[in-house]
């Protein structure tokens, strides 16, 4: 029998539709990072916020490196950096283990955001 | 997309607002097609009617109130929004603050905005009797009777408040039980209007508050009674700190909308109950 994927295990689509908004509002109320989201438009960029949590949650995407580099290559200029990609992954976790994810499963869903950074931050 | 002709399989409009999937919008990349259907643009209004003027009213020294007959076979929600275009075919979209079952016309209420083509035509050259014409309603800013105990927060700057008077009187139409708070803001005492038939709706139904909010006041500025002096967000924020399980229209300028819409949902508001119509200014 082959192993239940971790899109799965986590829950699926209606896991990603209970993490976005716990998700979304733990980022855009961290002044650490919300100056990255001031003018964006809010609809745009909650469709955003549950295409990463999908892709963290290893369900399907189409997304890729370059998505990712383009996409956030405005914000590198205005200064993104470590700190602020280490904020999300924070916020990431704890909207997981919110959502009573085992921690085996919150440590896989970390490991595949992690693999995003050098894209996100533009190295 | 929007499917004019059939039904879309229920897994094509996952992940859409219910306001979208009661109107055949669905996600052309997930959807398969096993039978011929019939598909428009999302945002193609796709039939113009001709109507006539019912009457033209200056509300305010910045609102004209314009009632359209109603044309036969046309199909709206209150709070979605028509394109009204003048005799050289120059349009400009305006939201339904009538209501289907209690109204026999279209209402809309036009901001007059200084050398606005529409606007000024509207205001000094329509007269009952004239013949216009406008598209079909579109837009998903509407009341969904999904949820009859939910709460409702209205919150609408100027001619904002047009949809917003079709969706309170909507949700009363189909009985909605849980509260509804309007908020409608604006700069000056001239975009407030509407306020006897608001006060009038809050003292007949126990669950409907409404507040008007004037942001700009000097010491010469008279507020009418029951006028709240601050921002319409701001001050719906201080009466509803926490707003979780509830759903908020929001209708206005962009910047407004966004910004109401970020502080709602950091209120509590869930994304998803979130519904918005941003009012995008034409050039004159």
């Amino acid at each position: 029998m082959s192993e239940q994927s971790l899109y799965d295990q986590i829950g699926g689509e209606a896991a990603v539709d209970a993490a976005v908004d716990i998700f979304y509002r733990k980022v855009l109320a961290d002044d650490r990072i919300s100056q990255f989201f001031e003018d964006v438009d809010m609809e745009r960029q909650a469709a955003k916020q549950k295409s990463f949590l999908t892709v963290a949650f290893g369900g399907p995407n189409n997304y890729t490196g370059k998505d990712m580099r383009d996409g956030h290559a405005h914000l590198v200029t205005r200064g993104l950096n470590d700190s602020h990609f280490d904020a999300v992954m924070e916020h990431l976790g704890a909207t997981l283990k919110e959502l009573n994810v085992p921690d085996e499963l919150i440590a896989k869903a970390a490991a595949i955001a992690e693999s995003t950074r050098n894209d996100v931050l533009g190295r | 997309m929007r499917m004019v002709k059939g039904t879309p399989a229920s897994e094509s409009q996952k992940g859409l607002k219910s306001s979208l999937v009661s109107q055949n919008y669905f996600l052309p990349c997930s959807c398969s097609a096993d039978r011929d259907m019939e598909v428009i643009l999302p945002d193609a209004a796709n039939f113009r009617f001709s109507t006539s003027v019912v009457s033209v009213d200056l509300l305010t020294s910045e609102i004209v109130r314009l009632r359209l007959a109603r044309p036969s076979g046309f199909q709206y929600h209150p709070g979605q929004y028509i394109t009204l275009y003048n005799a050289e075919g120059t349009g400009r979209t305006y939201s339904l603050a009538s209501t289907p079952v209690l109204d026999p016309f279209l209402e809309l209420h036009i901001r007059l905005v200084p050398n606005g083509i529409v606007s000024s035509w509207v205001h000094k050259q329509l007269t009952v009797g004239d013949t216009v014409s406008i598209s079909e309603a579109i837009g998903n800013c509407f009341y969904m009777a999904d949820n009859p105990d939910q709460s409702l927060l209205l919150v609408g700057t100027g001619s904002g408040l047009a949809p917003l008077y079709g969706i309170v009187r909507d949700a009363l139409h189909h009985a909605h039980q849980g509260i509804i708070k309007l908020y409608h803001g604006s700069g000056t005492m001239a975009g407030i209007y509407l306020q006897q038939e608001l006060n009038q709706l809050a003292k007949n139904h126990n669950n409907v508050e409404y507040t008007a909010c004037v942001s700009r006041i000097s010491q010469a500025t008279e507020l009418d009674a029951g006028v709240v002096h601050g921002r319409a967000t701001a001050i719906a924020l201080q009466h509803n700190p926490r707003m979780s399980g509830w759903r908020a229209y929001i209708c206005g300028e962009p910047k407004m909308v966004n910004d109401t819409s970020r502080a709602l949902f950091l209120a509590g508001v869930s994304l998803k109950d979130v519904y918005s119509d941003p009012f995008i200014h034409s050039k004159p």
